[in-house]
């Protein structure tokens, strides 16, 4: 069986976490475990994706994130119902739940799995490296394989007739120190600004677009297609763009409907953070920049006058 | 304040990442090494740190002696002391590597360390975590911006468009990522110092088990669909019926 880590924060779904459940399915039976009672809300919408029993975990004080206090709960889930997969999204919190079950139990862990395979005594596992550009085939010998699988692979299948969920309730037992490392404030998100994870369409800006200033047009575009910008390595080194913006291996990996490349080469540390995006549109100077071959559509030339022409006829377009 | 900050060296590769025959390792012959940019992120927040309250700042690796290229970076930027955890050059996995730097420092009554929230090359999200375990501190990962304050430690990360934050009593461990900070260049004279430096070398044993990697694989090449719209502004009127079509344009 296999323990599928559902996460939310207060009681609203990450709905990514579910990308998981369509491969455990092919693999075997699932269950899946929910943490705080904030998260019973969630357990009866999982019907739809195919959920038949949520472990729903009780504690006074699992109401805020703490990863060693949600982590020491799934394993006491665990001694009962025994899974021989403890899985979950490749997400920040995921990777750090499982990591660390993974240290409290004293057992092997593999992060951002893209294939699994149980045999006999051990698993073979598929993982990610260099954020996605290289892949590696590994095996782990374990009582329970702790695994995350890698994020925008699996899409979400929810197309089942809602059935009713069976909620079984565990109380668990925590100490003061589990709750140490929890979460005791949020900072909200800027008013009005679209987050680069969540945009539909990103514009993104490289060396290419040479300044700070030089974004203006970009935020123009990304405003005119409701959408937020994005930029490269080079980009935050040179205090161009916050980090928060940069898209790659070290920055936020997007999965938007429209990727727009402007000025950026596409070295594979920036490539694996947009590859998952629907379409991608280049403008770069260099016809043979290598993200012009792994684009859908290209323009040749410079973006200081291309952008602010599509910006005008957008504008047009608009009226 | 006693700083660890844990380093790892790492090809830098640059469009391509190319396989050894037998596709156990990455070729390297013709590419630069460097530090994963997490870390060299925890090595500059540590030496800021340092220079607020005092104290020193080491450097520790595992890896083959090559390596010492690294902690030599690390000290050119300002790090006191390094520590070389030779091996080989083959790669350790993450409970070895863990356990061989949790031996290592275990003595060494570090007040804070630092890590990169994953390394460039393997990216197992863990090892900072077991390390924290075995020495019995609280962690935090992903973290993005730190205060310090009478023995407490203020760490933000990034969550839901926003930060959320988190507070735990030093000695601890943190894992962080790039953004926190941007890291200095070595200056000339903090090169000339580094070099003369002597690096603490220890022989760490290797634990069994872990996960074992059998051989690495390139992920499928995409073949190239791109259709070129045309050259400069005369292609913007192709490029918005595209965007049209792809349903963006709301009139
Ligand atoms: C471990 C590691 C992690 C990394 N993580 C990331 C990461 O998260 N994100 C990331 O982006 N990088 C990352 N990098 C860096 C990455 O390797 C590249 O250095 C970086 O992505 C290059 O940025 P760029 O495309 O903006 O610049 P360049 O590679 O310099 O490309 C600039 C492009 O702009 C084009 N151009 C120039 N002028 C114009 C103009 N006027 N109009 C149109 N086009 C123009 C040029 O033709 C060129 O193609 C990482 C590197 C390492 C080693
Ligand atoms: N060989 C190593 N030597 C020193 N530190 C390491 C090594 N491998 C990993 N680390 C540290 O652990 C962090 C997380 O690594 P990982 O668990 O592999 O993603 C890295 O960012 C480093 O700070």
């Amino acid at each position: 069986m296999i323990l599928a880590i559902i996460e939310h924060n207060q009681g609203t779904l990450n709905h990514q976490s579910l990308e998981i459940l369509s491969l455990a399915k092919s693999i075997d039976r699932v269950e899946v475990a929910i943490v705080g009672e904030n998260g019973r809300s969630i357990c009866n919408g999982l019907g739809k994706y195919g959920v038949e029993v949520a472990h729903l975990l009780l504690h006074n004080e699992l109401v805020d994130y703490a990863p060693a206090a949600w982590a020491k709960s799934i394993i006491q889930l665990a001694h009962s119902i025994k899974p021989d997969v403890i899985l979950a999204i490749g997400s920040e919190r995921g990777n750090e739940i499982l990591a660390h079950i993974a240290a409290q139990l004293n057992l092997p862990m593999a992060a951002n799995c893209t294939k699994i395979q149980i045999k006999e005594n051990n698993c073979l596992v598929t993982r990610i490296r260099w954020g996605g550009s290289l892949l590696e085939e590994a095996v782990l010998k374990s009582a329970t394989y702790l695994l995350t699988i890698a994020q925008h692979l699996y899409t979400v299948k929810g197309e089942l007739e809602e059935s009713a969920v069976k909620i079984s309730e565990w109380n668990v037992d925590l100490e003061d120190q589990d709750f140490v490392g929890k979460v005791v404030d949020n900072l909200a998100p800027e008013e009005g600004k679209v987050i680069l994870t969540d945009a539909h369409v990103v514009v993104g800006g490289g060396r290419g677009v040479g300044s700070k200033e030089g974004f203006h047009s970009l935020d123009e575009l990304a405003e005119l297609l409701g959408g937020a910008v994005g930029c490269s390595r080079v980009v935050t080194n040179h205090g161009w763009r916050p980090h928060a913006d940069q898209v790659g291996q070290t920055g936020a990996r997007v999965a938007p409907d429209l990727y727009i490349a402007c000025g950026i080469s596409g070295a594979i540390q920036h490539w694996v953070g947009c590859k998952s995006s629907k379409k991608i549109i280049v403008i770069n100077t260099d016809a043979e920049a290598p993200i012009v071959s792994k684009a859908d559509y290209a323009i040749i030339g410079d973006l200081h006058k291309i952008i602010p022409a599509i910006n005008k006829a957008l504008k047009q377009a608009n009226d | 304040m006693n700083i660890l900050v844990c380093i790892k060296r790492v090809p830098s590769p640059g469009t391509r990442i190319v396989l050894s025959e037998d596709k156990q390792e990455i070729v390297t012959k013709n590419l630069g090494f460097t530090i994963s940019p997490h870390e060299e992120c925890a090595i500059e927040e540590a030496i800021r740190v340092k220079e607020k309250f005092g104290g020193t700042v080491t450097v520790l690796t595992l890896g083959g002696s090559l390596a010492s290229e690294q902690l030599r970076y690390a000290m050119a930027m300002g790090a006191d002391e390094a520590i070389l955890l030779q091996t080989d050059g083959k790669e350790w996995d993450p409970m070895a590597t863990s356990n061989a730097i949790s031996d290592a420092v275990k003595s060494k009554d570090f007040d804070l360390l630092l890590f990169g929230n994953e390394s460039a090359d393997y990216g197992g999200y863990q090892v900072a975590i077991r390390v924290a375990y075995a020495l019995n501190h609280h962690c935090l990962t992903g973290v993005k911006s730190i205060e310090i304050d009478e023995g407490q430690i203020t760490a933000g990360r990034e969550a839901f468009g926003g930060m959320e934050i988190f507070k735990i009593p030093l000695p601890a461990v943190v894992s962080l990522k790039e953004g926190i900070n941007l890291p200095r260049y070595p200056s000339l004279p903090g090169r000339m110092r580094a070099k003369r430096k002597q690096i603490e070398i220890i022989e760490p044993i290797k634990l069994p088990g872990g996960i074992e990697t059998k051989q690495f694989v390139s992920p499928p090449e995409l073949g190239s669909h791109v259709e070129i719209l045309g050259h400069g502004v005369e292609a913007v009127p192709k490029l918005l019926s595209i965007i049209k079509e792809l349903g963006f344009i709301h009139k």
